[in-house]
């Protein structure tokens, strides 16, 4: 459907963290399509204590691999972020780019941290999150317990 | 593909064409068949029934696509056909932008298997079975927006909880706005209009946050949006590059729309069939609601 195929405009992430200190950048830091790619800023939606951290100094977790052949993460793939000098594996469980019908879009891009045996590292998902991701297998399912509501 | 190459082409069939032959004119005038359906034309037109004039606001995907090397009148009227079936079946409720909705889809992973999700219409588009609307709405401080084919089979019912107009044909600013602007709680209750009233229009200015936005919204003219306050080089920029002559331009405005005639041919087919179909429907209301399915 043509219905919101509209010019989408360069546009920086660092309204992710409105209460921390916004860097000052005059480039964007973000593509056009929004795609979640190397370099790209997220906001882990868990109550993980290193998720707050990196929200309230400023400096929010960052995309530095995408596992998938394409390279651009969507909902439900598994990336490797860097956050707080740390590297760290994460679930997308929101994203802002055009969705199909029936899927939402965010306004954020959503990431919930998992440890390396696959746990998640936080014990609750402060947003709602695709009621789709519902049909994921595997370890998926362990974010999937820790969630509170999904639209 | 190169335009003036695709017309030029003497392999376009002459539904893609904008001009025919005159020999083709001539044999279709001629021809026993032409004869037949002008008589029935004629005789069709004293029984006629005329749609309301705004018919075409309240139904707006009944309307074709008005690029005219997509049209396809055959289709269309299968299409039509097809929305009517399936209006027989479900309930499809007047809504504009800016009203409050509330939609009900099945969903194989939800307990229940339905899914309910509740939100403000920001966006509405779309010709014929591809017709659809944008509900956007924020959860636990989370701006949640969700895309809908109106006439997909999975919706299981559409409900309108407020019905209003807004000042704007969309309302994507509302992406940069404080969020208190797009919050609406899930259970809503839905506001009763008192019958045969107009359609209430929301004059309500709504106050976008600071700067980056999604699009430059200074360049667009905005109703519904407060003073932008932004420096004086961007009112310099936007006035640079706005095309006031536009709305002046008859042929833009012929091409970009449905004439007047079909309109009203297309709106009078809808106004018959919807006829019965609402009539079903009152009938079903005062039944009550059936087991669930």
């Amino acid at each position: 459907m043509a219905l919101l195929c509209r010019a989408t405009v360069l546009q920086t992430q660092t309204h992710l963290c409105t209460n921390a200190i916004v860097p000052l950048r005059n480039f964007s830091v973000s593509s056009p399509l929004q795609q979640i790619i190397k370099l790209s800023r997220l906001q882990v939606v868990d109550n993980s204590a290193i998720g707050r951290a990196a929200a309230i100094s400023g400096r929010p977790a960052k995309c530095i691999h995408v596992y998938n052949k394409k390279g651009v993460g969507t909902l439900g793939d598994k990336i490797l972020v860097a956050i707080k000098g740390q590297k760290k594996k994460a679930y997308i469980v929101g994203v802002k780019q055009k969705q199909k019908p029936f899927v939402p879009r965010f306004d954020s891009n959503n990431i919930v941290l998992v440890e390396e045996s696959g746990m998640p590292t936080g014990t609750r998902i402060r947003v709602p999150i695709p009621s789709m991701l519902r049909g994921k297998e595997g370890d998926f399912t362990k974010i999937l317990s820790i969630a509170t509501k999904f639209i | 593909m190169n335009f003036s190459l695709f017309c030029s082409a003497l392999v376009v069939p002459c539904r893609f064409s904008n001009t025919l032959a005159t020999k083709l004119v001539e044999r279709h005038r001629k021809s026993k068949l032409a004869s037949h359906t002008r008589e029935e034309a004629e005789t069709k037109d004293t029984t006629v029934l005329t749609a309301p004039r705004d018919y075409k606001f309240v139904y707006p995907e009944f309307l074709p696509d008005p690029t005219w090397w997509k049209r396809d009148r055959i289709r269309e009227k299968l299409e039509r056909e097809d929305m009517m079936r399936r209006r027989s079946v479900i309930e499809i409720p007047e809504f504009y932008v800016g009203t409050v909705m509330a939609v009900e889809s099945s969903d194989k992973y939800a307990p229940g298997k339905k899914n309910r999700f509740v939100g403000i219409c920001i966006q509405r588009g779309g010709h014929g079975l591809r017709a659809g609307f944008t509900l956007r709405n924020v959860i636990d401080g989370q701006g949640v927006e969700v895309q809908y084919d109106l006439y997909n089979p999975t919706i299981i019912r559409l409900e309108v909880l407020k019905l209003e107009k807004r000042l704007d044909d969309e309302l994507l600013y509302l992406r940069d706005a404080p969020q208190e602007y797009s919050t609406v709680p899930f259970d809503m209750e839905p506001v009763v209009l008192p019958p045969g009233i107009a359609v209430p229009i929301n004059t309500m200015k709504v106050k976008l946050g600071p700067r980056p936005w999604h699009e430059r919204w200074e360049r667009q003219e905005l109703k519904g949006v407060e003073d932008l306050g932004l420096p004086e080089r961007f009112y310099k920029r936007a006035a640079e590059v706005a095309k006031p002559w536009q709305k002046h331009d008859l042929m833009r405005d012929y091409r970009l729309a449905i004439n007047e005639d079909e309109t009203e041919e297309i709106m009078t087919d809808v106004y018959g069939k919807m006829q019965g179909i609402e009539t079903q429907q009152k009938l079903r209301r005062r039944q009550g609601p059936g087991p669930a399915k």
